[in-house]
């Protein structure tokens, strides 16, 4: 931050995000916690807060839908699922990312935005449409079907459906969000000085211990910020489950979406809401605190 | 003798001939440099011998061992970049102990080990520090210790100091010649900076485009320069057209800028060949003014007025011209007062020198 800023001026360029913020996400946020509180309505939506029964007036709150939520063994079941799968994402997008990350950012300066722009050209056609290929790829007339049922049918095994599966899910998981672990993984490679490589070289360290020792950390607050673009959008999830998954694949998103717009819970679908956000905000917290208790991150503001 | 041999290495970048054909042999306990200006190839001969480039052809060997195929963790020897390149993420003691852990010394001696070159390079209270919480200065010392704490056979430095304001680059000289001579480390110095490479090295190879034009003690490449580039390279020098006239034994005459005409005496008459064309090189602190004519009769006098000038403070460089337009630098001592010394514009002067203090270099 330019220091030669004065804090009115600061004030004043600080306005525009916090309106952003304060429209698009914290009223947002604020009607949320507000719905999880009230009762059903008998026919979607929530029932009116204060109800006229004869001369008394019932005022509709209720801590009901936390209870229900909090006791029922198939919504923590959906939860450490949605877990388990954006946990699997996160890793199988680090590890196919960081090579490409690393591939892009050493390559020559005239091929380095091509090779970008190749990463971003998928957002480029609908993500629905990106699934529905996928969809084909996975089907059971597909080549990719074909091989693999073939090569465990030698193994011995009875043939699998690809896809409506959890692999079909991670799959689609994985390659929907793999532009998000590549290009702040590349942001950060890309400013990494060669010097500085060469210099561990230099001191007695083979290229495995190199990377090791001095590229792996230094690029950590990349792979921090990466695998956070990775696990959040991943974990509230319910399109692909919808789309490629089965029955044991749902995700908490689904239970979300179904409450809202199947069941009309919209209380339950809030406090639903609000325990994923929870479960989001405490696991980057904790990574949070590991990071920097490592001291992983101290030289980042250099 | 010689713990560096560097032979017939050729390197060429995308058509470029970037280094000739060197070989030259560096002696165990010297501070050899480098010097030349920027693409001459210096740093890519400097890359090689550190292991980052592979010659297209020729050996390098150290201590007799061929290690042109080495990789760089392999050789012992270590670097000291432009940047510094300290590892960011480590402490001041964990980049110092770097190299002792990859070679998996104990951590006792670790320990000890880089206390002490902390110690020498007096950043022992910096230990827990971490590389921007340094200053410059600080920074430069910590990859030296860094670089020194194995005791490496060779140390390179790729232009070490220029980073670092002119102050702090002067404590830094006396510091590395210092560091040379406790240490008794073989030192490799790439530099453009010639008076540096003047002030520290023991022996000097000046390049210019991949070859190696002189290589010689300082005095020498300074006051004897073998080629019109290494004359003009190193620092001012006044570069007259000169023809030989006259070979008697081993002097010969030289006619100067068409009307000075002086013997010479010549280390050997290889290649030097009566009606052959050169220039005659002085250095402009060797050429000496005075009003009236001195009564020294080893010098060699000439009449030329003012035709400007440039203070510098510890001395005045005049440029004088000869009666027949030849321009001639002379720097003068401001030995008096500065009014005292001082020749206005076109003012009559005489000029003096040794012959003997200018070289003649053949075309």
């Amino acid at each position: 931050m330019n220091k030669n800023i004065k804090l009115s001026e600061k004030k004043v360029l600080s306005t525009p995000p916090i309106i952003y913020l304060t429209i698009l996400f914290l009223i947002p946020t604020i009607i949320m916690v507000f719905v999880a509180f009230r009762e059903p309505g008998s026919y979607g939506g929530v029932a009116p807060l204060i109800e006229h029964i004869g001369n008394t007036n019932k005022i509709n709150l209720t801590l009901d839908n936390f209870k229900f939520a909090f006791s029922n063994y198939f919504l923590w079941q959906l939860c450490i699922r949605s877990l388990y799968f954006s946990v699997i994402t996160t890793v199988c997008c680090l590890i196919i990312g960081y090579p490409l990350a690393m591939l892009i950012a050493k390559s020559l300066k005239k091929y380095r935005d091509i090779l970008l722009l190749l990463v971003i050209i998928p957002f480029w056609s609908c993500f629905l449409i990106r699934i529905y290929a996928w969809m084909i790829i996975l089907g059971p007339q597909s080549g990719v079907s074909h091989i693999i049922n073939y090569v465990i049918g030698i193994m011995g095994f009875q043939p699998v459906n690809l896809l409506y599966s959890s692999f079909a899910v991670v799959i689609c998981l994985v390659y929907i969000n793999l532009p998000f672990m590549v290009l702040p993984l590349y942001a950060n490679l890309e400013k990494h000085n060669d010097d500085v490589i060469e210099a561990s070289r230099d001191l007695g360290a083979t290229r495995l211990q190199s990377f090791l020792k001095i590229t792996m950390p230094l690029s950590l607050p990349g792979i921090l910020a990466g695998s956070a673009l990775v696990f959040i959008p991943s974990i509230g999830m319910f399109v692909v489950p919808e789309l490629v998954g089965n029955n044991c694949s749902l995700m908490i998103g689904n239970l979300i979406k179904q409450q809202f717009l199947q069941t009309m819970n919209w209380p339950l679908g809030s406090v639903t809401a609000i325990i994923m956000t929870l479960l989001v905000l405490g696991i980057s917290a904790i990574v949070a605190i590991l990071a920097r208790r490592s001291g992983a991150l101290q030289y980042a503001n250099k | 003798m010689a713990i560096l041999e560097i032979q017939n290495v050729t390197k060429v970048f995308e058509d470029n001939l970037v280094v000739d054909n060197i070989s030259l042999n560096i002696n165990q306990g010297e501070f050899f440099t480098l010097l030349g200006p920027s693409g001459c190839g210096k740093t890519t001969l400097l890359r090689m011998i550190a292991g980052f480039t592979r010659p297209d052809s020729g050996k390098i060997l150290l201590d007799g061992i061929d290690i042109t195929d080495l990789p760089p963790e392999k050789r012992p020897l270590h670097t000291i970049f432009q940047s510094y390149a300290l590892f960011p993420h480590m402490s001041v003691f964990d980049n110092v102990a770097f190299s002792l852990k990859m070679a998996k010394w104990d951590k006792s001696k670790i320990v000890s080990q880089v206390a002490e070159l902390l110690d020498d390079v007096k950043l022992t209270k910096f230990a827990k520090r971490y590389p921007h919480e340094l200053s410059g200065g600080q920074r430069q010392r910590v990859a030296i210790a860094r670089a020194l704490v194995d005791r490496p056979r060779l140390l390179l430095l790729d232009e070490p100091l220029s980073a670092l304001d002119a102050r702090l680059r002067g404590h830094m000289h006396v510091e590395l010649v210092k560091l040379q001579e406790e240490t008794g480390v073989t030192f490799i110095y790439v530099t453009h900076d010639q008076s540096e490479a003047l002030a520290l090295s023991s022996r000097i190879a000046v390049m210019n485009l991949g070859n190696v034009e002189q290589l010689d003690k300082p005095q020498e490449v300074y006051s004897k320069p073998n080629t019109y580039f290494v004359a003009d390279f190193l620092g001012k020098c006044n570069l007259l057209p000169a023809k030989v006239i006259a070979i008697k034994a081993n002097r010969i005459t030289l006619c100067v800028a068409d009307i000075l005409e002086f013997e010479l005496e010549m280390d050997s008459l290889n290649n030097i060949t009566v009606g052959q064309s050169g220039w005659y090189s002085i250095r402009p602190e060797k050429v000496k003014a005075k009003r009236r004519e001195p009564e020294d009769a080893e010098l060699f006098f000439a009449k030329a007025i003012v035709h400007g000038y440039y203070y510098y403070g510890e001395g005045t460089l005049y440029i004088f011209m000869l009666e027949n337009g030849t321009k001639v630098q002379a720097m003068l001592a401001n030995y008096k007062t500065e009014q005292a010394s001082f020749f206005e514009d076109n003012a009559q002067v005489m000029l003096s020198f040794d012959p003997q203090a200018g070289s003649f270099i053949a075309r």
